[in-house]
């Protein structure tokens, strides 16, 4: 479903991405691990064209979107919820959900997608009505992925769900992203916590520096010798 | 100086606050809108209006079209000045120094004052309608105040509910929490600061719908009411509406009871020190909030 | 600059300044000495708003302090008989004083930016409304003339401060105009420049290094209200006749803005140029077009403003001075932005 060929991009002088080479088929969950400042928020950043594109070429179902500007790649299908949540804090979590649903496809099936949210998060429905800057942590995060759910996307990228959030909360996260999974989704997710994100995916990408050092299936990511003494601690 | 309750030119005096209020809380709507979404203070924006009331003048007297048609017309042409505004002149220094808007919009003002000057003449025009006045005990009310002040509730309404309720009055409320995030939504936000400019634009062309039954029409009366709206703005808390309504009408209060007490200028004098004091006691103005 | 450059610089200065000082000896008209007179005045004027808005206190209300010392020595003059000699100190004391009382709460409580030009319009608008309205002192809109002490037969009056020759104002703008440029460049080259400049940068790491800001502040004000006050009460004595909206207002504040982002607010002679841009412009369209485009030299002044803060915000002299000179920090550059 979408594929990167030899991505290179960055901020102005300075290049977070070389030659980065990365695919996900559909229905898959695949995960992007690496230190900090391996250029994994900047990969999920050069898909929704937020920065551009410097070098090579990203393909969604097959079009290229090297021309596309960021505003029009949700109607590609591509949702991406945002590294710290970034929700409208002064917007209810109902008005967030509805600017998820801003896109001209997404607005004719809002009242269906938005009981679907409710379903997904019984507790953002109680919240409906408070502002979202009000809520904690966790709560913000489950409102941010179902904003990018509003959408109705073919792919959700999610940038570091499990930041700065309480270990109990992270594994409700991750639960969240295992049932999205199973719905049906197609997943890029990028992460810090190893461990856990291993455990929800299908494949894996490592990228350190700004390079893909290595890739395959999660289970034989979470086994190697080399993750597991460099990221997870053993 | 008499201060009797009972005094009917007194309340006279107190109601028409009340009405001139009302304009004025439309006026600053507009203001606020483009502040509190995209940040820039259009110092110009009393020029807008009186641009507004030319064309409602020249709709109406010259080519004839009647007065709801003219008024349209007025309304459409502020909002494209608006959209052109932050197009052509905004838009270039939107990342630069904020006091550079402020300049940069003075430039227009001169710009726009010396085009109406050139282009219409300083004679005072006026549209020459009068809707009479209405009695009620001893006072008595122009009814072309009383609509202004109903049209005027009615606009703030309708803004409210767009604001609150549409898909795009939503946007433009959360582009000013958090600009970056908008085109993941699949929003430009080039697009909706150019829909907010003509949104603020159109208000002022409302109010100049307003003024245009209420006032004379000058190319300078821009310099006469554009302070006042600034500051009604500036002393609700710059961006938002809300408090613009309610500094609106402590303002025309201000006016009103000063000019009843004293002349006219006093009225203007009192509102515009209190003004200052204001923004010495609560620099962020009633409702602002400190950023 | 080395010591070969610099004595060039100072002879250039020297010469031109002869050629000054020389120019009314050359027989020009009084209708060109008054073009002069007013380009030496308001470059003073302009001058001393330049002493603020150079740090980013831009005020849109300096007509306040037009006003107070037109105002303030032409009713002391006009009502006391008190000599503008002392009228004049008065009023420019008057004038920082009244900086004082509206910059401390400003200051003190982080008023800048937007808010700053508001409250300072608020001011400007204050003062005109105050001069209408006490009419029967001030002669409301209609302005007012100093009482006359010169004629034909007597053209100096010392005691009033007024010359009937074109010549002696001239040289007395001149040395206005120095004295100007003079206190431009002390405060450019005091301590308070350096410390304002860290102050519009970044207040809060000024006032950790030690740096008082509000007092910095209050200083810049009270020199540049003084000074705007003085031209003022000179622009009173030369005219013999001010109204309030030519000395007070938002539109001469807006005027003096203008001329100065023209000329170029960050050197010396910027102000100045302004003065010559604003002034020969408005003479040029008059004597060009007469009366039939009133109104074409505001609608030229607003498009070069417009022009000038999208293309050139340093201003006319800023740029050349820019062309010339080593390169140096720009006041803060556009960032790249996804779309606006």
């Amino acid at each position: 479903m979408l594929r990167l060929e030899n991505v290179s991009a960055g901020y102005g002088t300075f290049q977070a991405l070389f030659g980065v080479n990365l695919e996900v088929r559909g229905g898959e969950a695949v995960a992007v691990i690496g230190p900090n400042g391996a250029g994994k928020t900047s990969l999920l950043r050069v898909i929704s064209k937020v920065i551009p594109l410097n070098g090579g070429d990203i393909a969604m179902e097959d079009k290229s979107l090297a021309d596309v500007p960021a505003h029009r790649i949700i109607e590609l299908g591509i949702a991406h919820v945002p590294e710290h949540r970034r929700l409208f804090p002064r917007l209810t979590v109902e008005e967030n959900l509805r600017m998820g649903a801003f896109v001209n496809g997404a607005r004719s099936r809002y009242d269906e997608r938005l009981a679907y949210v409710y379903d997904l998060f019984p507790h953002m429905k109680e919240r409906r009505h408070q502002l979202a800057g009000t809520m904690s942590g966790g709560e913000q995060q489950m409102c941010a992925i179902g904003r990018g759910l509003m959408s109705g996307p073919k792919l959700l990228l999610l940038d570091e769900p499990s930041a700065g959030l309480a270990p109990v909360i992270v594994q409700q996260v991750f639960d969240l992203v295992r049932r999205i999974r199973e719905e049906g989704y197609t997943v890029l997710i990028v992460e810090q916590n190893i461990q856990q994100v291993l455990k929800v995916v299908d494949r894996a990408y490592l990228l350190e520096v700004g390079r893909i050092k290595m890739s395959g299936p999660a289970r034989d990511l979470l086994e190697n010798d080399e993750v597991r003494r460099a990221y997870i601690g053993l | 100086m008499e201060f009797s309750l009972t005094d009917p030119f007194l309340w006279e005096t107190v109601i028409q606050g009340l009405l001139f209020g009302g304009v004025l809380a439309l006026l600053s709507l507009g203001l606020n809108l483009i502040f509190g979404v995209i940040d820039v203070v259009w110092i110009c924006y009393a020029e807008l209006i009186m641009l507004g009331m030319y064309t409602i003048f020249f709709l109406y007297t010259h080519y004839g079209l009647p007065l709801p048609v003219s008024f349209a017309g007025g309304i459409l042409m502020v909002a494209a000045l608006g959209a052109l505004l932050h197009q052509l002149v905004i838009r270039p220094i939107l990342h630069t120094e904020p006091i550079n808007q402020l300049l940069v919009t003075g430039g227009v003002l001169f710009f726009l004052q010396g085009l109406a000057t050139m282009m219409f003449s300083v004679e005072f025009r006026n549209i020459g309608i009068s809707f009479g006045s209405v009695e009620a005990g001893d006072m008595f009310f122009p009814v072309s105040r009383i609509i202004a002040f109903v049209v005027s509730l009615v606009a703030v309404a309708c803004l409210w509910l767009f604001l609150k309720k549409t898909y795009l009055g939503t946007a433009i409320r959360a582009i000013s929490q958090d600009r970056d995030v908008m085109p993941l939504m699949g929003v430009s936000p080039r697009k909706i600061y150019l829909v907010t400019s003509a949104l603020g634009g159109g208000l002022a062309g409302l109010g100049a719908c307003l003024l245009v039954m209420l006032y004379d029409i000058h190319p300078a009366i821009g310099l006469t009411f554009g302070p006042i709206v600034f500051m009604v703005c500036v002393l609700g808390g710059l961006g938002n509406m809300f408090g613009g309504f309610i500094a609106a009408f402590i303002f025309a209060e201000f006016i009103a009871l000063g000019g009843f007490y004293a002349e006219v200028e006093w009225g203007y004098v009192l509102a515009f020190v209190f003004f200052i004091v204001m923004m010495f006691i609560r620099p962020q103005g009633l409702l602002g909030t400190r950023n | 600059m080395d010591s070969s450059t610099s004595r060039n610089a100072t002879i250039l200065k020297s010469v031109c300044l002869a050629g000054v000082l020389a120019f009314p000896l050359i027989g020009f008209s009084d209708y060109v000495l008054h073009i002069a007179i007013s380009i030496l005045l308001w470059g003073f004027v302009y001058t001393g708003w330049s002493v603020m808005g150079r740090f980013g206190l831009v005020s849109l209300g300096h007509g306040a302090f037009l006003g107070v010392g037109a105002y303030g020595t032409t009713m002391l003059w006009n009502h006391l008989g008190l000599t503008p000699w002392i009228g004049i100190p008065i009023s420019v004391v008057a004038a920082g004083i009244l900086g004082l009382l509206i910059g401390l709460p400003c200051f003190r409580f982080r008023i800048t930016g937007h808010y700053f030009a508001l409250v300072t319009l608020a001011l400007t608008e204050v003062a005109r409304l105050l001069i209408v309205a006490l009419r029967d002192q001030t002669g409301g809109s209609l302005g007012v003339t100093p009482v006359g002490m010169v004629s034909p037969e007597e053209p100096i009056s010392i005691y009033a401060l007024q010359f009937a020759s074109k010549y002696v104002w001239f040289y007395i703008m001149v040395a206005v105009w120095l004295v100007g440029l003079l206190i431009w460049r002390a405060v450019d080259r005091s301590m308070l420049r350096y410390a304002m400049e860290a102050i519009s940068q970044e207040e809060d790491a000024a006032a950790s290094v030690g740096v008082q800001v509000t007092r910095t502040k209050l200083t810049v004000t009270v020199i540049s209200a003084a000074m705007t006050a003085f031209g003022g009460a000179m622009y009173g004595q030369y005219q013999q006749y001010i109204n309030p909206e030519t000395v007070s207002g938002i539109a001469i504040s807006l005027q003096i803005v203008f001329a100065v982002i023209a000329g170029g607010m960050f050197v010396q002679l910027g102000p100045t140029v302004g003065a010559v841009i604003t002034i020969l412009l408005g003479e040029g369209l008059r004597l060009g077009f007469g009366h039939e485009f009133h109104g074409l030299d505001v609608t030229i002044y607003g498009l070069m403003l417009i022009l000038f803060i999208i293309y050139m915000p340093r201003g006319v002299l800023g740029k050349a001075v820019e062309a010339f000179s080593a390169p140096r920090a720009r006041p803060a550059a556009p960032s790249a932005q996804p779309g606006e």
